[in-house]
């Protein structure tokens, strides 16, 4: 136990740092797919290309992409950098095709009525179909966000200091409990990212969850 | 005052919805267009506010061609009710009614008055106002669906089918509330459905259509009932049947009116 009080500041930090690490990627994955996926859903053809790249660059290792990466940006091999550019992309490959469901599986007679109602494309993009779209985007970003908490371990193997450090640290002072205490903090953190999306999705799709009553 | 011109319209997938159809709509009446499924009347309607576009012909209101008219500005300025209410389910009754207006840069809370106020109008109860659609009735959902039609006060509406998905109970209340409003508020009002006696109760003028928006005829109901076109105008109206064909019987001293089969249907009324 001396270890885990001596080390907790330090774990404290590496999960802050865990906790950006994971939380940026899944932030600019959404950004780029949601508008990407909405116009992807409405030019089938072109879009089809589009979400066939996307699972494409979803089956690309890893950690040789966070050794190339560096190459590409000109960055150092030791910058967090590398490993919010690798998790956003394959956050982008993943919720692309959510996002295109999302927005395909829109009831019609909804989107017909916005139209009918007079909104413009965008007013409709915006008011109708993005908050429409949110329960379904908010379960990928779920999927998403525990796979990406567990995806920055990676860049501890490459010397990004995360929650992945207690591991390879474990590993090589054959520590057991140090790896234990690591996988554990990452569970933890990966629980509680996904309780706050719950919360967000509470706050900002309150109809989603009204029942059907009697009036 | 709405025209159709010699409009037509064939779909992508070349089935023809309407062929050379032209009708003129009267100002501060209701038109009903009544048919069959597939025999172009949503198609007609939808042409008024440029969900469709013709392929070809015009369709004019007040002598100004539609297709000139940028088609936002178009559908702002008319009042459209569609079959399932077609609310918007993330937002509460209010800012559902209040939709038409906050679109035409009304603000906020101008809108929710003018909304709680057509709310009233429809005849819904105002604590419903700060739910979801999912927590309505069918038949309430359609209300807010009329009160959202209306909220602007636009001169035309577009009903398409509004109360085909309700209960034949609910169904009745909407009509006769329509005909409530209709009188208070003289709007011009094109009308769906494929029930001809909902046609007959709501309709100024009546248009029955045939497959392929062909007219079978066009008049008041009156007008219809006695002298149908043709065979299949009179078997849309049932004229072939028991119900329509009616006549006077004395019984214990009252004038009873029976049907063709004999079944009483309601008395004679003092002229």
């Amino acid at each position: 136990m001396s270890w885990l009080d001596a080390n907790l500041g330090r774990i404290g930090d590496l999960a802050l740092t865990h906790l950006w690490l994971s939380v940026l990627p899944v932030v600019l994955g959404l950004l780029v797919a949601v508008p990407v996926g909405w116009w992807a859903q409405r030019h089938p053809r072109l879009g089809g290309v589009l979400l066939g790249s996307g699972s494409i660059l979803y089956t690309l290792p890893s950690l040789p992409l966070l050794t190339i990466i560096p190459v590409i940006l000109g960055t150092s091999i030791l910058d967090p950098l590398n490993v919010v550019v690798v998790l956003s992309l394959y956050a982008v490959a993943l919720l692309l095709r959510t996002a295109a469901d999302a927005f395909a599986q829109l009831p019609r007679e909804v989107v017909d009525a916005a139209d009918a109602t007079g909104h413009s494309t965008w007013q409709r993009a915006l008011r109708v179909e993005l908050p429409l779209a949110g329960p379904v985007l908010l379960a990928g970003v779920r999927v998403v966000s525990v796979s990406t908490v567990s995806l920055v371990t990676v860049g501890a193997l490459i010397g990004v200091s995360n929650l992945g450090s207690l591991f390879t640290e474990g590993f090589q002072r054959n520590y057991t409990f140090e790896i234990v205490t690591g996988l554990v903090a990452v569970v933890l953190l990966a629980l509680l990212l996904d309780g706050l999306w719950v919360l967000l999705g509470r706050l900002l799709l309150p109809w989603a969850r009204t029942e059907r009553s009697a009036a | 005052m709405i025209e159709f011109r010699s409009v037509s319209k064939t779909f992508a997938d070349g089935t023809t919805a309407v062929r050379d159809f032209s009708l003129v709509l009267p100002s501060r009446t209701t038109t009903v267009f009544v048919g069959s499924s597939g025999c172009g009347k949503t198609t007609l309607l939808r042409m008024v506010n440029r969900l469709v576009e013709p392929s070809s012909g015009q369709v004019l209101i007040d002598d100004v061609d539609v297709a000139t008219r940028n088609p936002v500005e178009l559908r702002r300025s008319i009042g459209y009710v569609m079959q399932h209410a077609g609310l918007l389910p993330h937002r509460r009754v209010v800012d559902n009614v209040a939709v038409p207006l906050r679109l035409a840069g009304v603000g906020r809370s101008e809108a929710t008055s003018r909304a709680l106020a057509a709310l009233e109008t429809v005849g819904l109860d105002p604590a419903l106002a700060r739910r979801y659609p999912r927590q309505l009735s069918g038949g309430q959902q359609q209300r807010v669906g009329v009160a959202r039609g209306l909220v602007a006060d636009p001169n035309i509406l577009l009903m398409d089918e509004p109360f085909g998905a309700v209960d034949p109970i609910v169904r009745d209340d909407l009509q006769q509330e329509l005909l409530r409003l209709q009188r208070e508020l003289d709007k011009t009002i094109v009308f769906v459905t494929h029930d001809i006696d909902e046609a007959f109760l709501l309709g100024d003028q009546v248009v029955i259509l045939r497959r392929g928006g062909e007219v079978a005829q066009v008049g008041t109901p009156a007008e219809i009932l006695a002298d149908p076109a043709d065979d299949f105008v009179r078997t849309f109206v049932g004229l072939d049947k028991a119900r329509r064909t009616l006549h006077v019987e004395e019984r214990a001293g009252a004038r009873i009116v029976v049907d063709g089969d004999g079944r009483p249907a309601g008395v004679l009324g003092p002229a």
